[in-house]
């Protein structure tokens, strides 16, 4: 399995391109937020940009954490949502260590990157790549 | 199609704000023609700029958020510096954040009584105190302003406005971002009226795409990106970005030098794009929704200890700016160009109007017109440091020579006499000595810009000097820009936008327009903007062409002055019949 990095996130421009992409292809919106990788300065636009985006954990801590097992572990990192599982309780945003899932308050789902590499070929600076998750590297 | 467009009112002396539907798409597309409709609706046109009446509105269009490079806002306002219509357009996360924050337009009536700043989102309005920001840099404002309520950083657009703003200087600008502005015309001004410092938006919230136009978006949005990001449409925007135009504007005698005395300079290497790129540039930034990345950062060192100590500042640097700053007061010097931008920056000043405003009170003290106990600062084309001294003194309205040249170089020349060499047309020249077809453009231009037709393309065309190619060329253009600025779009777009494609991206989301109905929409948003151009004031006939326009020699020779005169006269009328096709109606 491979798994979406934002690896060189010095390159980005902040032009938004990868979270419009998501939230267009993935959840048929138009939004910045409703995305699984999500932009942000921090402190003004000198600092430069840093991409919110799961990091695909093995095991992750969101998927424990949730009561209807509506989130599961992916084989290879990350999780799989099942919709209709789920309570909207939001446990598993409050529970993820570095806030990759976002918890939509108007249609109350949350919001994570699947790792299907549809906002790769939108970066202009290629600032994201999909690359080998962990279990597929061998140990040193 | 006919969903009105959903609009945020605030009326800052009744600390209030409501949500209204205003009219129809269909009629005023949106951006240019939303704002002129907004504009009509709410202005007071027997009143002046600075009435708390007056609104200040902002509009995106039907694209914005939808398509690549759809990311402009237009701002539009009675000017303070000619009292008449004016729109500024600014990029930024201004559109997208205004999108998200679900609304088509802001309208800002009434005025605070202690210095506000507006937030708001989705799901929250809030109009805050912050009169202990008065007197605030834009630097130290954004700072502060990022504290403030709606929080959501990345996803926030700032705007704000700086000493010259509060002290309504006719051409202050608004900052948008950090790095890109509301630069013409006076709008920071417009918001100082209000005593409105700053305004957060806050892109919170989400919409649903059309699901049964969904697969036709995703395909007309592909081909468009496709042909932004492969095609090398736009890439010059990117690559050296706007300055790559210093050095073969240079080379055709084109670029305004030392207050307009030439049109050539040798010392162009020092501030071209190239030696920008080469020397200062730190990187690049985009609006959102664009992935071309236009905005260029400098990097601008500076030592302020005896041994190796140094501090940095991020500067953004673009054509315009350099010409204003650089060439126009014979800066030569990439970082003395810098070091000004920056200054302008913080103040908050359009840089093309500081720039020339100063180059004529430069002139003005070489002449004699005016002495350096007016001046203060000892100007002198290329001195830095006292161009420095002059920007603070300007901003900060520090005696009566500043006070009339804050509302503009000819209105202090009025004062003090040089009205010959006052650079303007309409409003301070932008960089463009490219001949008699763009004098007279951005003299009677919609915005006083050079972006109102292109001119200073046409210029440089076989045909320049043939009057009824020229009108028609001007008045296509004018067609062009007007859609162009209605959808919001960027006009570094152009080559990726033309009419068909508009045509098909407004279907791909439902906005159905034959080719016919569009002409018809944008025809007549061109005669309402136009009507109410007229209504406040404009008079095309007593706009003067200084002589020294008349003076200046491009490659193609001396000005024509019997033609430049002669397509000013039939341009009027031109635009007098344009404006005439619009009928107001009884309020």
């Amino acid at each position: 399995m491979k798994i979406l990095k934002a690896s060189n996130m010095k390159r980005c421009i902040g032009c938004y391109s990868c979270s419009l992409a998501c939230a267009r292809n993935i959840h048929k919106s138009l939004s910045w937020k409703r995305s699984g990788i999500r932009i942000h300065s921090s402190g003004g636009i000198s600092t430069g940009y840093e991409a919110t985006v799961c990091l695909a954990c093995d095991p992750p801590p969101c998927a424990p954490v949730c009561p209807t097992e509506a989130l599961r572990p992916k084989k290879g990192g990350g999780v799989i949502l099942k919709k209709s599982l789920c309570i909207s309780c939001s446990e598993c945003a409050t529970a993820c260590p570095v806030d990759a899932i976002y918890f939509d308050p108007d249609n109350q789902m949350p919001v994570f990157c699947i790792h299907c590499g549809r906002c790769v070929p939108f970066c202009p600076h290629d600032c994201l790549e999909m690359v080998g998750s962990a279990k597929e590297v061998p140990d040193e | 199609m006919n969903k009105p467009f959903r609009v945020l009112v605030v009326n800052l002396t009744q600390q209030k704000s409501k949500v209204e539907f205003f009219d129809t798409r269909k009629q005023w597309l949106g951006g240019s023609g939303l704002a002129a409709g907004l504009f009509e609706n709410y202005a007071d046109f027997d009143q002046d700029p600075f009435h708390p009446s007056q609104p200040v509105i902002f509009a995106i269009g039907p694209l914005t958020g939808l398509f690549p490079l759809m990311s402009k806002t237009i701002m539009s306002f009675m000017s303070p510096y000619n009292g008449q219509y004016a729109e500024s357009h600014g990029g930024g996360r201004s559109a997208l954040a205004l999108r998200f924050a679900g609304y088509d337009a802001l309208v800002i009536t009434g005025k605070a009584q202690r210095l506000t700043c507006l937030g708001f989102g989705s799901k929250e309005i809030n109009i805050q105190d912050v009169h202990f920001l008065k007197g605030l840099d834009i630097f130290k404002t954004g700072k502060v302003l990022r504290t403030l309520k709606p929080r959501n950083p990345g996803h926030r657009s700032i705007l704000r406005i700086g000493p010259a703003g509060e002290n309504l200087i006719s051409y202050a600008c608004v900052n948008v971002d950090t790095y890109r502005h509301f630069g013409r015309m006076g709008g920071g001004a417009a918001m100082g009226a209000k005593n409105l410092k700053g305004i957060i938006i806050s892109g919170d919230s989400s919409l649903e795409l059309p699901s049964d136009t969904l697969k036709e978006y995703n395909k007309v949005y592909q081909s468009i990106y496709k042909t932004i990001t492969e095609s090398g449409a736009v890439k010059k925007y990117h690559n050296l970005g706007t300055p790559e135009n210093l050095i073969p504007l240079n080379e055709l005698k084109a670029l305004p030098w030392r207050n307009l005395q030439s049109t050539h300079d040798p010392e162009i290497e020092g501030i071209s794009g190239e030696t920008f790129a080469q020397d200062l540039l730190l990187r690049q930034v985009a609006c959102a929704g664009c992935p071309v990345g236009c905005i260029h950062i400098g990097l601008l060192r500076e030592r302020f200890g005896d041994e190796h100590e140094y501090l940095y500042r991020q500067v953004s640097y673009d054509y315009e700016p350099i010409f204003g700053v650089g060439s126009m007061l014979g800066v030569t010097t990439a970082s003395g160009v810098l070091t000004l931008l920056e200054e302008v920056e913080k103040l908050g000043l359009d840089a093309i109007s500081a720039g020339v405003a100063l180059a004529w009170a430069t002139e003005a003290l070489e002449k004699g017109i005016v002495t350096t106990e007016q001046t203060i600062a000892e100007l002198a084309f290329g001195d830095v440091h006292a161009y420095v001294e002059a920007l603070a003194c300007l901003s900060g309205k520090i005696n009566d020579f500043y006070l009339h040249l804050g509302k503009g170089a000819l209105n202090a020349a009025y004062v003090y006499g040089g009205e010959d060499f006052a650079c303007v047309l309409g409003q301070e020249m932008a960089g463009y000595a490219t001949g008699e077809n763009y004098y007279v453009s951005q003299a009677l231009g919609f915005r006083h810009s050079h972006l109102d037709t292109g001119a200073y393309s046409f210029d440089q065309e076989e045909q320049a000097r043939d009057m009824e190619v020229a009108i028609k060329y001007m008045q296509d253009q004018e067609y062009y820009r007007i859609l162009m600025c209605s959808a919001a779009g960027c006009l570094f777009g152009r080559k990726a936008y033309p009419r068909e494609v508009f045509i098909k991206a407004l279907k791909s989301i439902g906005l159905e327009y034959s080719e016919e109905e569009l002409d018809a929409t944008i025809l007549s948003i061109q005669a309402h903007r136009w009507a109410i151009k007229f209504r406040t004031g404009f008079k095309p006939e007593e706009i003067k062409i200084p002589k020294r326009f008349s003076e200046v020699e491009t490659w193609k020779g001396k000005t024509d002055t019997d033609y430049m005169m002669k397509l000013k006269e039939k341009y009027q009328e031109v635009l007098r019949e344009v404006a005439a096709r619009h009928k107001f109606q009884e309020k």
